[in-house]
């Protein structure tokens, strides 16, 4: 096993110092050099615009700009945002427990109904349950999940009046973040209805970024039980009399969920890529939403430092999810 | 013994060769999936529409009615037959509109799919053919592009190249190829170990005749399901850009544009709304359809022979 760590890392560390390469590369490739992009709309004099260059080191060499930038991020430095003057690392930090509370909810709805859709529809393999499943899976994976938001909030905001629009908790109630979890801080709040407008403000945004992944994970669910069903040993299990919850449950899906965890694991990036337009559409104030917001206020150093974490989580995730796989499939540790 | 030679000739001689029997018997694979069939139907019926948009197209996609603002659909109260599907909030015909932007959206999905179809396989090809370190170093690269979620990638390079439809393709071209160099890698190595290469190899073919001409064509078939997949994320990536403003412009009438134009009045009109993202879907839908069939039918590992 621990040569199987050791291998994955292998494989990783250079690829993240590609990430960190492309991070570097990314605000040098903007038309204009850096002290101008942080100078922003205002403009400045040469001379100023020479010393800063000096100052921040843009006038070195490029391989020892990029050596100094791996010992700043090395030590946490991300840089300061140009709008608010903040440390990039801390306005993620702040930012980032809303988009992975969304996340997680939605994560937690795609598993909770994409799972047994796709279970009961290779169990029942042909029947209008199974055609049922597998259209409305088709339509949520090619569903333009911004458009999908759209259309909720009218239904369920505008002619319902049912949830709100935006924000994660209604303005009447404010207290301090302790977990930064909208849900767990309004429970400790003790503030009576908080709890449930922040779950009036989840349903929505939860829903539509679940959409994707709900319907990924009812199709591999689904083919990963049609492939298990056919094996010998499930035909032996029902030989031997056992009952059809105790061969689907304990024989076949145990069997089964292997790939489909991994798929779980692998739509962290794709809920990024959703947090991205889900944020948007309900005004969420999460990374999603600030990443776009730094691109459209030209904030650079927010976008390099933003673009630089979340490769680091979404590489995280996947190697906890490759060891997680390999742990549970000894076959992948020693083929691989 | 001649005898049983010219029976077999005989016997072999009705059976179709070549190409015309490969592609029948893909096409009733193709056919027995009915989704598949309506995916194509639906497909060319949009192609139709976008080829023929300025017969099709009651009125010009740019043309304002100032006397008629957010005129809903004929069919709701103080809708008129003369903008089937209503109006948006400068007073353009929505259906007009549509039409016209099925242009685009074929337009990004044959652009992108050529781009990084063509990048894909080259790398992939030479990654796959060379192995060592050449392979590596491509693989690395790949890996660092898929480090990325896709649409932070592509949001990220359209803010250095600047926001516009093209830079937009390009981006998202630049995110797709890596899934078609890990395909054609694959491909290439599995084919590496098979005879007809090695006999390739000892009749003195070159290089390069034998990576692109020899090898190449053997590996198509996943990339021809990828294709088709990848047309549909195109088309979907497009317009999640336009409607985040960093893709086609206003007042192109990209469907995602439109949508982004129509943000603001979801509470009061909701067709402005309803109908561009209805356009998006059930194209992406059909070409999903179309590849799911594609699949079926050119992946030999469910053939039934």
């Amino acid at each position: 096993m621990i040569t199987f760590i050791l291998r994955k890392l292998g494989v990783l560390l250079p690829t993240f110092f590609g990430v960190t390469l492309i991070a570097f590369v990314f605000i040098r490739l903007l038309p204009g050099d850096p002290v101008l992009l942080m100078a922003g709309e205002r403009g400045m004099t040469e001379e100023r615009h020479a010393r800063l260059m000096k100052e921040f080191g843009f006038d070195r060499p490029i391989l020892v700009q990029y050596g100094s930038y791996l010992k700043q991020i090395a030590g946490g430095d991300l840089g300061k945002s140009i709008i608010t003057r903040r440390p990039v690392i801390e306005e993620f930090m702040t930012l980032f427990p809303a988009t992975a509370e969304l996340s997680l909810c939605a994560i937690f709805l795609a598993v909770l109904f994409g799972l047994p859709a796709g279970i009961i529809a290779a169990v029942r393999r042909g029947s209008v349950f199974d055609h049922t499943v597998m259209g409305t899976a088709l339509t949520g994976y090619s569903m333009p999940i911004f458009w999908w938001g759209l259309l909720l909030i009218i239904l369920f905001s505008g002619i319902l009046r049912w949830t709100p629009v935006s924000g994660r908790i209604s303005l009447l109630f404010f207290f301090e973040p302790v977990t930064g979890f909208m849900l767990i801080d309004s429970l400790l709040s003790g503030e009576k209805g908080a709890f449930l407008s922040a779950v009036r403000h989840m349903i929505l945004p939860s829903i539509v970024l679940s959409t994707i992944p709900m319907a990924v994970i009812a199709r591999q669910t689904r083919s990963a039980m049609l492939e298990v069903l056919g094996e010998d040993y499930v035909r032996t299990a029902k030989a031997k009399g056992l009952g059809p919850g105790r061969v689907i449950g304990l024989h076949a899906l145990r069997n089964a969920l292997i790939p489909v965890v991994t798929v779980i694991g692998l739509q962290v990036g794709v809920l990024f890529a959703g947090a991205i337009l889900t944020e948007t559409i309900f005004s969420w104030p999460g990374i999603g939403k600030w990443m776009v917001d730094s691109i459209s206020r030209r904030d650079y150093p927010s976008v390099q430092g933003g673009l630089l974490l979340i490769a680091a989580i979404v590489m995280s995730v996947n190697l906890f999810v490759d060891l997680l796989y390999g742990l549970i499939n000894p076959q992948i540790r020693h083929t691989d | 013994m001649t005898d049983t030679v010219a029976e077999n000739t005989e016997k072999l001689d009705t059976r179709q060769g070549g190409r015309i029997a490969l592609l029948k018997e893909f096409w009733s694979y193709f056919t027995e999936n009915r989704g598949a069939v309506m995916g194509l139907i639906f497909f060319i019926a949009v192609i139709l529409v976008a080829i023929f948009a300025d017969v099709l197209a009651p009125h010009a996609p740019n043309q304002q009615y100032r006397d008629a603002f957010l005129q809903p659909p004929f069919w709701e109260e103080g809708g008129s037959t003369a903008f089937i599907l209503g109006t948006d909030a400068v007073g353009r015909d929505i259906l007009s509109r549509l039409i016209h932007g099925s242009r685009y959206s074929l337009f990004i999905g044959c652009i992108v799919v050529s781009i990084a179809l063509s990048v894909g396989i080259l790398l992939g090809v030479t990654a796959g053919y060379f192995r060592g370190r050449v392979d590596t170093i491509i693989m690395r690269l790949m890996d660092i592009f898929l480090a990325f979620p896709s649409l932070l990638l592509a949001l990220v390079l359209v803010a250095i190249l600047g926001p516009s439809l093209t830079n937009a393709m390009i981006a998202i071209a630049i995110v797709q190829q890596p899934h078609y160099v890990r395909l054609t890698r694959a491909a290439v190595m599995s084919e590496m170990s098979r005879d007809y290469v090695t006999a390739a190899r000892v009749i003195g073919v070159k290089r390069l005749r034998l990576m692109f001409v020899t090898i190449l064509p053997n590996c198509m078939a996943p990339l021809i399901v990828q294709a088709a997949l990848s047309f549909s994320s195109a088309i979907l990536d497009a317009a999640a850009l336009g409607f985040l403003g960093l893709g086609a412009q206003p007042p192109t009438p990209e469907w995602g544009t439109m949508l982004a134009e129509a943000r603001e009045f979801i509470l009061r009109a909701w067709w402005v709304v309803t109908f561009p993202g209805l356009a998006i879907l059930t194209t992406v839908v059909a070409i999903n359809l179309m590849g799911d069939g594609l699949r079926d039918a050119l992946d030999p590992k469910l053939k039934r022979s």
